[in-house]
């Protein structure tokens, strides 16, 4: 019976070796590689992106006054972890309270949400309920309003 | 599972009963305490340096969506299941899980388990590492994500965390003494298809496992659909409002092997399942399996409990020396 359980620990040290060198290999190659602006300016051409009949979409939480609060919400819970809990503060992502986002089409901004840039590193956010993304965008294109209460 | 042969039944009968009942005991006190100390060291590991995420999870504990972990973030889970028994003792089986996001496109797992059948032993019966590995870079209205895994389990395991080929409940019937002593080194192959709509996350996964000796292929699905309790979400942070609960069903079950396929001796099951989404980044599931058919234990009862952690993977790049 002792045998049995003996036999799977060379195993399970392989797996949680490989685990582990994977979780690391990966972690230490991102650490290093966040800085360049013209990556940056690349992370927003995203927003470009954006079908033109997406782009399009009306934001039908504009006007709900408790959409930013919401909004807000939902970035400090999901979205704050890389981009900052400002909007401003660069982290893991590039700031989200900028120029080019604060003019992007809101449909454009919801498309990015979405879709996520999973390519480099965004996960797609689809899993929250459409209502939750447009809040989202509520919150960032009233951002300053919002900071200033 | 491999059903288990009346003389090996008896012989193990016999081999237990020679091991005095206190003994049995304390071996499963024991190895409660070892599951719970692991569980503990985990979290005190990765509590260090990182900080709480708040996840969104879906409620289903056996079927998959096509969501991943975020990057950079690592998801400790621990998950029991309390199954009845036919023709032998109940069961209470467990395991822990720690999912990190390597990538947006990938996410890996590792997973230890282990069980306590009631009037018998607590035994640890193996482990499995699994990646998942999504295939489309944006959403569509199926999204399709590769799975694979490998397993390296005894016989004894009873997590059932999938039903493939012609698992039935006889199966899992044997003394662990015996069973434990028959092990199974599987690749599993899912293909996760998932589409959201309108606030519903649909899903289903066709199962192929092969175990590297000769064994046939066989085949399962687990298929669930679940949905948020409110779509929009309040303006204050709290724990009880509508939009932290997701509830669902979900259904699995054994499609036979290569060599005989179909329905015929498979055990299939359907779970509703509900989820709570705390804001400090604890998830709560619970799901109650019942048993479609004969062949089916009748009931499964699972709960879990997981916590994510974020900036994991670049905490471990700083204490290599990465930059922040």
């Amino acid at each position: 019976m002792r045998k049995a359980v003996f036999s799977f620990c060379p195993a399970i040290a392989l797996a949680v070796t490989t685990f582990v060198l994977v979780l690391f290999a990966f972690s230490g190659a991102r650490a290093g590689a966040q800085t360049d602006s013209t990556i940056q300016d690349s992370y927003y051409s995203e927003i470009t992106k954006a079908p033109a009949k997406v782009s399009a979409k009306q934001n039908s939480f504009e006007n709900d006054p408790e959409a930013p609060r919401a909004g807000r919400k939902l970035y400090e819970q999901h979205c704050a972890e890389c981009h900052g809990p400002s909007g401003r503060e660069k982290r893991k992502a590039p700031g989200l309270f900028v120029e080019q986002v604060r003019q992007a089409p809101p449909g454009a901004l919801f498309w990015v949400i979405t879709n996520g840039v999973v390519r480099r590193g965004m996960p797609v956010w689809s899993k929250l309920p459409e209502a939750q993304r447009w809040q989202i965008v509520t919150y960032l294109k009233s951002a300053p309003k919002v900071e200033a209460q | 599972m491999a059903g288990t042969c009346a003389s090996e039944l008896d012989v193990a009968e016999k081999g237990v009963a020679r091991i005095p009942t206190r003994l049995q005991e304390r071996k499963g006190f024991a190895g409660y305490f070892r599951a719970f100390a692991f569980a503990l060291f985990i979290f005190g590991c990765v509590s260090v340096g990182c900080s709480t995420a708040s996840a969104q999870e879906s409620p289903f504990i056996v079927a998959y969506s096509h969501y991943l972990e975020e990057p950079g973030n690592l998801e400790v889970e621990y998950f029991s299941t309390y199954g009845t028994q036919r023709g032998g003792n109940n069961f209470h089986a467990y395991w822990i899980e720690l999912e990190y996001g390597v990538k947006a496109w990938w996410t890996t797992e590792v997973y230890a388990d282990g069980q306590t059948t009631f009037h018998d032993s607590t035994i640890f019966t193996g482990f499995r590492w699994e990646n998942r590995f999504r295939l489309l870079r944006r959403e569509h209205l199926i999204n399709p994500v590769f799975y694979v895994e490998y397993e390296q389990i005894s016989e004894a395991d009873k997590i059932i965390k999938e039903v493939e080929g012609h698992d039935v409940e006889s199966g899992h019937g044997a003394l662990n003494g015996i069973a434990r002593q028959g092990h199974k080194h599987e690749l599993e192959f899912k293909l996760l298809l998932s589409s959201t709509y309108k606030g519903w996350n649909f899903t289903v996964n066709p199962i192929a496992t092969k175990d590297i000796s000769s064994a046939p292929w066989e085949f399962g699905y687990a298929m669930g659909a679940s949905r948020p309790l409110a779509l929009k979400a309040s303006a204050t942070r709290c724990n009880l409002c509508a939009e932290n609960f997701v509830v669902g069903v979900e259904m699995y079950g054994g499609l036979g092997d290569q060599h005989n396929s179909g329905l015929h001796d498979t055990s299939q099951y359907v779970a509703p399942v509900v989820a709570w989404n705390l804001p400090s980044g604890w998830t709560l599931r619970v799901s109650t399996g019942i048993g479609l058919n004969d062949n089916s234990h009748r009931v499964l009862v699972r709960w879990g409990v997981s916590h994510e952690f974020s900036g994991v993977g670049k905490a471990i790049g700083r204490m290599f020396g990465g930059r922040s």
